[in-house]
């Protein structure tokens, strides 16, 4: 297991590094912060114990150092917030990607699989129908759809290039799931009804999960499907098999 | 030993209010919370999709607008009640409020005439959402309106002993039935408008 | 003053207040504030524990995936497990009732509906709540809501399994159970809006002469905000249920969007509704339900922390105020718990700073509390030694927080273990800490006997340590990314090492369970064998403790008059160290 451990997964993502940081940033506050107040605290509690000779104060002795932590915790937060989480989020949700450099992909969950969609050469979807499903088209694509010739779909297994900036259209079947690739730094609830787009760029060959993070029903725990980043040419030699096989059916 | 609650009949001096009093207002604003929600969750749906009816194409306005008036009607006599009250009168209390809780029987004869004429055309809160928010939002209120009239029926027939014993209590208890009728009577003028005409 | 009273608790005991009640009337059925403090509290204490025993068997399929349950595996039906080994549906029939059960009937009826209670009015100088009837119709709504929540999980299907957040559309789409849940939650929902009008009622028109607001103890303004969030809160979730039962009983679709296919069929509802919509209206109530959770605990913390200073609380009012200000801000907060729905960058950005601002008030309080230990002489009785670990306890919870609420650690973030041992280092050793605190404080004032020192120390120690064993190694098993609410951890190669973590965790877990013996032995025994103490045995300044033990009804003697702010504690010039709030000279 070289990508996982009792730390933060390896990170494959050109924006993953960025929130890395931010979450290293924080844990240290926080442990700078609490292990400072946990040893003021047994320090009060040693000093402050009661013991003969020891009585108490009437009298409230009034600290400036609270006032001065509490706008420290509020600058930082503030720093935080202005120096990390808004540029990252920009980053992560926002950034207008050179569309036509980007792959695209569309992840369509169901209970308890992800199909995976690709538009083909003429980077177009081809249209979709529930009333289309069958087991052997879990995606309900129109087949008479033109768009829909080239398309090639396949279940849990998510093949992208390396190197390229790859846009996932994230749409479900039924219930709410959440498209988790823990190694790029991507997370997204996938929201029945809607078409939610998240875009990652792998900075690695790397052979990884796809896992559902939001419960979606008894089968929630094995809703797990493979993401593979591949170079260039792997990717397409892969993908002219998969085209190869469809056309085989 | 002091065992008595305070304010239960007079008003405390600060607040200015009885125990009771304050307690409706309290539970008024909890049930704006609870149509508010309501009411969010409908403009949200509304929103949302492209081909919403228009409530005066689909809905019975002039069965709606007849219930606007009847409520408005018991909340008048809901007043003139407590008024009487006020005024010593206990006999035309009984009278008022008969009028009142007779109003809101014929409010639900109403809104029964209008379910039954929807049902008969297959429109169930499974047709669509607007139908849905329609039935959720009118049955609560529906529920509402109930509730009213047995908390009316309780001060005319059993509860109306207290007039007795306690005039000044009695007359609280109406006030704060009447706060709530009042309330009951404000989320109509906001659902009407809302589902029937816009 | 303590042995002047006590020449009336004979006569008080004997006679009552007049007459003789019937049983059922004086306990079961009783409008007395005090008595249903105690149902409230016997009550929830049993839920607390079942809702322990529900995880406490996740805990073995989470350390032991797939393998039989040992000893008590047979007992449950076909349904639930088989030779032993649990079924997934019942992983998540669990996980939901653990959730609603410890929040629901576990931890906000003990701390507001059994304290609340019990306490509230005996600190203001009341003879009673303001809507004693009403008292009881709450307490009987919570009680029959409960049992609904039970029986839930003998219907078919099964109980509740979606979480305790019931999500649709997989909440609509699943079983019988959660019928019965949303009805469960509409009796949960009603009983505590009666409960918060009668607490407001009573602060504000009950106070006897001479309490001022700012002369309430802090666990009184405590349970008043509360009451307040519990108020406007809980009626959108109550609308939110309304609407997720039409669409389950109706078949509506206000949250089914149109276009769903589930098992392979196309959906038959008219579709058009909006999944979110019921995070929106559920977040609504769970976030400030967090300080429905937090806020009365603090009250207690703070009512322990004051006596067992002796001295008064450094910066009441800025307690006072910071508590009003946490629940204010929490109305406003509650989409940080749906950063990954898809929402725009504005929204996202205007609840990052909400929740940013809310940290604050948060700090306030934190470091009031431990500013009060400067100057004083700490008497470690147990329950003060569990409002002390409240301190750390809630600050670990609180700052762990903060990389949840900023949505770009949250994107790793969320939905993993890291959020379990967030809002379980709140609630878990947080409020159940300071509840513990308050029951071994009050214990003396309900019973007349005190709680045993020795077992006392062992219940804390021990739930201290292993409370931690549990929670802690929650936090690097989601920093390591694991999804919370997986039947089977060992399905995801990214989990797999932290399975040592969950076999480390569920053995705390037992641990933290057989740690609560003491307690219950302790509790049960202190009963009828407990040290007998007087009327007020820690040397307190609030009222409660200038009463008859146990309070008879109507509470006092003769209506109490306040003299001084709550925490009268080594005042220089007094013969003791303490000044109760009633007592009109030097003492």
């Amino acid at each position: 297991m070289p990508y996982y451990g009792w730390w933060l997964p390896a990170n494959f993502s050109t924006h993953g590094a960025a929130i890395d940081r931010l979450i290293v940033v924080i844990h240290i506050f926080m442990a700078v912060l609490f292990i400072g107040w946990f040893t003021f605290f047994v320090y009060l509690l040693f000093r402050f114990r009661q013991r003969p000779g020891q009585t108490a104060q009437h009298h409230v002795h009034h600290f400036k150092l609270p006032t001065y932590l509490e706008v420290g915790v509020l600058v930082f937060e503030v720093i935080l917030l202005v120096a990390f989480s808004f540029p990252i989020w920009n980053l992560y949700r926002q950034q207008p990607l050179d569309e036509s450099k980007a792959m695209h992909v569309r992840v369509i969950a169901e209970q308890f699989a992800w199909n995976v969609q690709y538009p083909g050469r003429d980077r177009q979807f081809g249209r979709r129908d529930p009333k289309l499903v069958t087991p052997e088209n879990p995606i309900g694509l129109d087949k008479d759809d033109p768009l829909a010739k080239d398309d090639i779909t396949t279940i849990n297994q998510l093949h992208v290039p390396v190197h390229t900036p790859v846009i996932v259209d994230l749409s479900s079947k039924d219930v709410i799931h959440s498209f988790s690739l823990p190694i790029m730094r991507v997370k997204q609830d996938v929201i029945p009804g809607q078409s939610i787009k998240v875009w990652f760029e792998a900075t690695g060959v790397c052979d990884s999960e796809i896992t559902c993070a939001q419960l979606c029903g008894l089968g929630h725990y094995r809703m797990k499907g493979y993401l593979t980043v591949e170079t260039k040419e792997k990717f397409d030699s892969w993908y002219a098999e998969q085209e190869k096989e469809k056309a085989a059916s | 030993m002091s065992a008595e609650i305070h304010y239960i009949s007079e008003p405390h001096p600060v607040s200015g209010v009885t125990n009771s009093k304050l307690g409706v207002w309290l539970f008024l604003a909890s049930e704006v919370m609870l149509f508010g929600g309501l009411f969010s969750a409908y403009i949200l749906l509304r929103t949302g999709v492209t081909d919403w009816p228009r409530g005066h194409e689909v809905l019975n306005v002039p069965l709606a607008t007849l219930n606007t008036v009847i409520l408005i009607t018991s909340s008048v006599t809901m007043v003139m009640s407590w008024a009487s009250l006020e005024l010593k009168k206990f006999s035309k209390f009984r009278l008022y409020m008969t009028i009142t809780i007779l109003l809101a029987i014929a409010f639900l004869v109403v809104k029964g005439f209008e379910y039954a004429h929807k049902f008969d055309h297959h429109h169930f809160p499974s047709t669509s959402n607007f139908y849905a928010i329609y039935f959720v939002i009118t049955g609560l209120h529906g529920l509402h309106v109930i509730g009213g009239i047995i908390v009316n029926a309780y001060l005319l027939l059993p509860g109306s002993k207290m007039w007795k014993t306690n005039p000044e209590q009695f007359t609280g208890r109406v006030e704060a039935a009447g706060l709530y009728w009042h309330f009951v009577d404000l989320v109509w003028i906001f659902l009407f408008p809302a589902l029937y005409l816009l | 003053m303590t042995n002047h009273d006590h020449s009336h608790v004979a006569q008080t005991h004997d006679s009552g207040h007049g007459h003789k009640m019937p049983f059922w009337k004086k306990y079961i059925f009783s409008v007395d504030h005090k008595t249903i403090g105690v149902q409230y509290a016997v009550t929830s204490l049993i839920f607390l524990f079942f809702g322990f025993g529900l995880v406490s068997l996740m805990r073995w399929q989470l350390a032991y995936p797939g393998q039989p349950l040992p000893l008590i595996g047979g007992w449950f039906s076909d349904t639930a497990m088989i030779g032993g080994i649990m079924l997934p549906e019942f992983y998540n029939q669990l996980g939901a009732m653990h959730g609603t059960i410890m929040i629901f009937l576990g931890v906000v009826p003990l701390s507001v509906g059994a304290f609340g209670n019990y306490v509230l009015p005996l600190q203001i100088g009341a003879p009673d709540m303001a809507f004693p009837k009403l008292n009881m119709m709450s307490y009987w709504l919570y009680f029959i809501g409960g049992i609904l929540m039970l029986a839930s999980f003998f219907v078919p299907g099964g109980a509740a399994q979606s979480g305790w957040t019931s999500y649709p559309p997989l909440s609509v789409i699943a079983s019988g159970g959660q019928t019965w849940w949303l009805i469960g939650m509409v009796f949960l929902i009603n009983s505590s809006l009666l409960g918060s009008v009668n607490f407001i009622t009573t602060v504000v028109q009950l106070r006897t002469k001479g309490m001022s607001f700012f002369r309430l103890p802090f666990f009184v303004w405590a349970q008043f905000v509360t009451s307040f969030l519990l108020l406007l809160a809980f009626p959108p979730l109550m609308a939110a249920g309304v609407l997720q039962l039409s669409d389950r009983l109706l078949g509506s679709s206000f949250f089914m969007p149109s276009g769903l296919v589930v098992n392979g069929a196309v959906s038959a509802v008219a579709g058009g509704g909006n999944a979110v919509l019921w995070q929106h209206l559920f977040w609504f109530l769970a976030h400030p339900e967090v300080y429905v959770l937090i806020l009365p605990a603090m009250g207690i913390v703070s009512e322990v922390m004051a006596c067992n200073t002796r001295k008064p609380l450094y910066g009441y009012k800025a307690l006072v105020y910071s508590s009003i200000f946490l629940g204010f801000m929490s109305f406003i907060v509650w989409a940080h718990h749906m950063y990954l729905t898809g929402m725009g960058t504005t929204m996202s950005t205007f609840f990052q700073i909400t929740t940013m601002i809310i940290s604050i008030p948060s700090v306030v309080i934190l470091t009031t509390l431990i500013l009060s230990l400067w100057g004083a002489s700490i008497r470690f009785t147990v329950p003060m030694m569990f409002a002390l670990a409240f301190l750390p306890m809630f600050g670990i919870g609180g700052l762990t927080g903060l990389p949840l609420g900023l949505n770009a650690a949250d994107i790793h973030l969320h939905d993993t273990y890291y959020v379990i041992g967030h809002f379980h280092y709140v609630v878990a050793p947080g409020t159940i800490f300071a509840l513990f605190a308050g029951i071994y404080h009050w214990f003396p004032k309900v019973t007349g006997r005190k709680m045993n020192e020795a077992l006392g120390k062992i219940h804390f120690y021990f739930s201290l340590i292993f409370m931690n064993g549990v929670f802690l190694p929650m936090l690097i098993m989601g920093l390591a990314g694991v999804s919370r609410r997986l039947y089977d951890p060992t399905q995801y190669a990214h989990a797999l090492p932290t399975q040592p973590l969950n076999v480390f965790i569920s053995i705390s877990a037992w641990c933290l369970g057989l740690a609560q013996i003491p307690f219950i032995i302790n509790f049960f025994g202190s009963i009828f064998k407990g040290k007998k103490v007087d009327d007020n045995p820690w040397q307190a300044t609030t009222l409660e403790w200038s009463t008859p033990t146990p309070p008879p009804h109507g509470n006092f003697l003769k209506e109490p008059v306040v003299y001084r702010g709550p925490y009268e504690y080594s005042t220089p010039g007094q013969k003791h160290d303490f000044w109760p709030q009633s007592m009109k000279e030097n003492n």
